[in-house]
């Protein structure tokens, strides 16, 4: 039976999360010989016919649906979508909206819910889809047993790949009740990379002494299109926001790439970053517990090394 | 008003993380088991500072789980909870869980309801979301603050890249996070009224599963790092360029 992918948009662009997400959707339904379905709700400049090259077959576009902030409406709007093409696959990104409207369109649909997959399923034996747990220090195996299953795909775990294919878009109109919700102001940092969607995080701790030495640290971000993050420490400290703090207690982020300046790596900082695909540990104590977690490592003064990586990476064009 | 916040019981953030019987269940040997630190430091806190600014609200404490968790319950009565409710199911399947605590929440006529934003164990992030639908209420992930005026909260949450604040009529489940409020350590006042603070236990509602937990893993060990000299720092954006293709 076909496989819905739920599509999140932003700007006039879809956002890289929805299309790892349609990719592995495109992946199931292929694998079952079904058709694929985004669903976008509300308005957008994006050409959703292009979702073709993913291996949408149709886009269900619900144009007026405005109530992109309230998980109700969003879920009932999804279930609606899901019923009228007999979906027995419902795929979010795990994305804050994923996470917030998956476990409602679950229960709508009587589905078995599994969050932060990052593996398609096993269908050898039953229903089988892998996730992390233990904040990425474990996997574990989950079996569904429902005939629906309502899926979030851990963002960066599956790869984006291009077909050829032009999708056909048509235009819906749910009976959705109205949203007793309201948006009364919304705060965005403009400028810069989000952290939770950045491919590449280059990373500060109390090791650089003080904000005024972050210079280096955003300088190497600009260079490679990264975001700045930053340990508990130095949250706490103030010399940097608490949105750029990951770890147990802030963001958990698994970049491709997760360079790390000043931490020592305590376990509730690796739980955060754990996950993430190469990390870099720049540390002047050798006895770092990061170096442990880490794929590559310097072991010297980040106030030395750090120039000449910017100087390196600026030379590399 | 009367609040609900949901306590889930997980190891020590410190905990080794290792597995028995086949891999099936967690080795808890000699772990030290607490409140879920988001549902204690956020929503249970800020529940109490609500609690505190006005005397008639009425806080109340559920845990889904066995025996072994009232300890962790005790703490949280310790902390400022009225009463503890504990429905008796070991269950782990997210939704079995939710079914618990809606239909305790249906019976106790909540018209608040807080988690924590995820369990670090499980990771899931669905409860609030669960429950919320089960009871057809409104539903607002990763709240960083929170005001109640009448029947109308005000709650500040996080988007990506930035913050959006929304208001919504209660009843309301809300997952809460950093910012909401600070971790408290309960005094000795508190533990002493918690020893005699209701903590009612009530068998599992019938609910069928629709996952299970099948198989853990550890993740592959690390290859172990590629130490590079500081002095030729170079090598290292060689290497992350051509080797790992990071950059």
């Amino acid at each position: 039976m076909p496989v819905l992918v739920f599509i999140e948009h932003q700007d006039g662009s879809i956002k890289k999360q929805s299309v790892e997400a349609l990719c592995y959707g495109s992946a199931i339904a292929q694998r079952a010989g079904t058709t694929l379905t985004a669903l976008v709700l509300g308005t957008t400049s994006a050409d959703l016919s292009a979702l073709g090259t993913y291996g949408v077959n149709q886009v269900m576009q619900v144009n007026a649906f405005t109530a992109l902030s309230d998980t109700k409406a969003m879920a009932n709007a999804v279930a609606q979508a899901a019923g009228s093409i007999t979906a027995d696959t419902i795929v979010f990104s795990n994305t804050i909206t994923g996470k917030a409207v998956a476990p409602r369109v679950a229960v709508r649909l009587g589905a078995g819910l599994v969050t932060g997959a990052i593996s398609l399923p096993d269908t050898t034996n039953g229903y089988r889809i892998q996730k992390n747990v233990f904040s990425g220090k474990a996997l574990t195996e989950i079996l569904v047993k429902s005939p629906i299953r309502v899926i979030t795909l851990q963002p960066n775990a599956f790869e984006i790949v291009h077909q050829e294919g032009i999708a056909t878009v048509t235009q819906h109109a749910f009976d959705i009740p109205a949203s007793t919700i309201t948006v009364k102001e919304v705060q965005k940092s403009s400028g810069t990379i989000p952290l939770a969607e950045a491919e590449r995080v280059i990373s500060g701790g109390r090791g650089l002494k003080g904000p005024e030495h972050w210079g280096m640290i955003e300088e190497l971000a600009q260079l490679t299109g990264a975001a700045t993050a930053c340990s508990r420490a130095v949250a706490d400290a103030h010399w940097r926001p608490h949105h750029e703090h990951v770890g147990q207690t802030g963001l958990a982020i698994a970049p491709n790439l997760y360079f790390a300046v000043g931490i020592s790596g305590a376990i509730q900082h690796l739980a955060g970053v754990n996950r993430s695909k190469t990390i870099v540990v720049i540390n002047k104590d050798p006895e770092a517990p990061f170096f442990k977690a880490a794929d590559y490592g310097i072991v010297g003064d980040a106030f030395e090394v750090m120039p000449k990586i910017i100087q390196a990476v600026k030379e590399l064009g | 008003m009367k609040i609900l916040v949901c306590i889930s019981r997980t190891p020590d953030t410190t905990a080794k993380i290792a597995f028995t019987d086949n891999n099936t269940k967690f080795a808890s040997d000699g772990v030290q088991w607490i409140i879920n630190p988001y549902d204690e430091w956020y929503a249970l806190v800020r529940a109490i500072e609500l609690k505190e600014k006005d005397a008639s609200v009425v806080l109340h404490v559920i845990h889904v789980g066995g025996a072994e968790s009232e300890a962790i319950i005790r703490k949280a009565l310790a902390l400022g909870g009225d009463e503890a409710i504990r429905v008796n199911s070991e269950d782990q399947d997210p939704q079995v869980v939710a079914h618990q605590i809606a239909q305790v929440a249906k019976e106790g006529g909540y018209s608040l309801i807080l988690t924590g934003k995820e369990t670090i164990d499980h990771n899931g992030s669905s409860m609030g979301a669960l429950v919320a639908e089960m009871l057809d209420m409104n539903y607002v992930a990763l709240a960083t603050r929170l005001e109640i005026e009448g029947t109308l909260a005000t709650v500040h949450r996080e988007i990506e890249g930035g913050e959006e604040i929304v208001s919504t009529p209660l009843p309301l489940v809300l997952s809460c996070q950093k910012g909401m409020a600070e971790a408290r350590i309960p005094n000795m006042r508190g533990i002493m009224a918690a020893r005699t603070r209701p903590l009612k236990v009530v068998d599992a509602y019938p609910f069928a599963s629709t996952t299970s937990n099948e198989q853990f893993t550890l993740p592959p060990p690390k290859a172990g790092v590629k130490l590079i000299p500081a002095d030729n720092p170079e090598l290292l954006v060689k290497l992350l360029r051509e080797e790992a293709k990071a950059l």
